[in-house]
């Protein structure tokens, strides 16, 4: 699935704009970064692709047709999970499925699936509040996927966790985008991060929210935090941010 | 070599001291649990032993007051096996039970659906909400005698003041927990296709549940409440007709008997409902000592 984002502006009733005349082109199974400082708008304009918010001017297209509304073929990570609590991990997996009248052994079956494929088939049963923060992340993970988007957005899914889990996310993501192929949007305010995962980093700036740089990031995969090929990518992208 | 052994001296010294300070926790939890049992129901057994002490005294000893005002324990208990005996009590209870719960299943169904509905739709918040809150102050017992003229002294007034004074906190938690609802939940449900029916029935209810579950346990209490009330007033059963009814007759070990047979009552059916309600909503952190 392509996104197109053509001369989107968003200004708040308060007369705040978030967002200044943005373009991004995504392409197919690419996995791309919104990256920024908080006030920049990459949150905001993630929304707006999801179709929770309105945008102000300007045109968001999914494979050449109009986002009206939120659907089931963008799903969404949030920051804080968003477990359903009163579910179990394969329960909460299970739950697009579910409203979407898959039959109970099926997707009981692709529950199972996708809670393997985050590692976490022995936690099945038990409740949101039984999991750390990581586990939380996998479970919500596995139930944006096993609803089969054609999209994956994700928006900051790592910030809440400490660094060491945080890498480890890192490389698991990597793993399931490697098989399941699709296209991935990710908000992040690390720089490390944004290079590490994607094919593209769109850099934006605040006041107003804009698009400051795109970058094209040709490091081959699996790639090395540590690398210089890594640090210098890195080191683009901060002056960039610095020149401000 | 030396190294590796002190490590793995070490590590056993910490593995020890976990262990001693595990089981220093668990005395400690085995000692406070101890002295809770035997200090908890002090304060009760000395409330009997000094109404036994005083009511004895006063009877036998040195006369303070008339003892028909104060009976002792003892003509209290023989109360309740008089009532037992007599089949009383079974009918009273009976009764009494019979208008708390069809009053609170009324207040239940109309509290729910009036507190999802006002949290839905604005327009109807508009339409209702000033009525309710115009009704609200006024204590639902000035209804009462009202409620006697229109329905009879049958049981109908009776649900209905049962039903309309357990409405009110039913209605507000229901309130109150639609507007705590997460909309992170809403929008999870929303990206993946969930409709407006899915998301009310899948994300809002589950998500509301705990907050009507304790504005049912208030209203439950209110009905309990209230219904001794409207038996003194008007009814021919019941424990608060028994409670009235033993006044004109200056039966007051009748009268504390079946007060306490509402206080057991209560208490059990409190119980019951905090037992479900854990049973219920295990998923809630709240209840698994969080």
């Amino acid at each position: 699935m392509t996104v197109a984002v053509d001369n989107v502006t968003k200004i708040y009733t308060s007369g705040m704009v978030a967002l200044e005349r943005v373009c991004v082109d995504i392409e197919d199974g690419t996995f791309v970064s919104l990256l920024g400082p908080s006030g920049c708008g990459k949150s905001t304009l993630l929304n707006m692709i999801a179709g929770f918010v309105d945008k102000t001017e300007g045109r968001i297209q999914v494979d050449g047709v109009d986002v009206a509304g939120p659907s089931g073929e963008r799903g969404m990570v949030f920051q804080e999970y968003a477990l359903f609590p009163w579910l179990t991990a394969i329960d909460n997996v299970a739950f697009g499925p579910r409203i979407n009248g898959v039959g109970r052994d099926e997707r009981r079956e692709l529950a199972e699936r996708y809670l393997r494929m985050v590692g976490l088939q022995d936690h099945a049963k038990k409740y949101p509040y039984e999991l750390s923060g990581g586990m939380k992340q996998r479970v919500s993970i596995a139930r944006a996927l096993a609803n089969k988007p054609s999209i994956l957005l994700m928006d900051e899914p790592f910030g809440a966790l400490d660094a060491h889990t945080r890498e480890i996310m890192q490389d698991e993501l990597l793993e399931i985008w490697a098989q399941e192929k699709k296209t991935v949007i990710f908000v992040t305010h690390s720089v490390s991060e944004a290079v590490f995962l994607s094919d593209r980093v769109v850099l934006m700036e605040a006041n107003p929210g804009r698009v400051e740089h795109i970058f094209d990031i040709d490091l081959p995969r699996p790639r090395d935090r540590s690398s210089d090929g890594f640090a210098a990518i890195e080191r683009d992208i901060h002056r960039r941010m610095r020149h401000r | 070599m030396a190294l590796g052994l002190e490590s793995a001296s070490a590590l056993s010294s910490t593995a020890r001291n976990a262990k001693v300070i595990a089981s220093n926790a668990a005395r400690d939890k085995r000692r406070n649990v101890l002295i809770d049992a035997i200090s908890r129901p002090l304060s009760i057994i000395a409330f009997f032993v000094a109404w036994l002490a005083i009511t004895l005294f006063n009877n036998n000893v040195h006369q303070m007051y008339n003892p028909m005002l104060i009976p002792t324990p003892i003509e209290v208990v023989e109360a309740i096996i008089r009532m037992a005996q007599s089949g009383d009590l079974f009918n009273d209870i009976v009764a009494s039970m019979y208008r708390v719960f069809m009053g609170f299943l009324f207040a239940a169904v109309i509290g729910v659906a009036a507190g999802v509905g006002i949290s839905k739709s604005r327009a109807l918040s508009n339409v209702i909400e000033p009525l309710i809150e115009m009704f609200r102050p006024i204590p639902s017992l000035a209804f009462l005698p009202m409620l006697i003229l229109w329905f009879g002294i049958g049981e109908t007034s009776k649900i209905v003041f049962v039903a309309y004074a357990a409405f009110y906190p039913i209605l507000s938690a229901t309130i109150l927990g639609m507007m705590q609802i997460d909309p992170v939940l809403i929008r999870a449900a929303q990206s993946m296709g969930a409709s407006k029916r899915d998301i009310f029935l899948h994300v809002e209810l589950p998500a509301v549940s705990p907050s009507i579950f304790s504005g049912l346990k208030l209203g439950f209490a209110t009905s309990f409440f209230v219904i001794v009330a409207a038996e003194y007033v008007a009814a021919t059963s019941g424990l608060g007709y028994e409670i009235s009814n033993s006044r004109t007759y200056f039966d007051i070990p009748t009268m504390i008997a079946a007060a306490a047979v509402i206080g057991a009552l209560g208490y059990l059916i409190n119980v019951a409902l905090t037992a479900l309600e854990r049973r219920l909503l295990r998923w809630n952190p709240k209840y698994n000592g969080n």
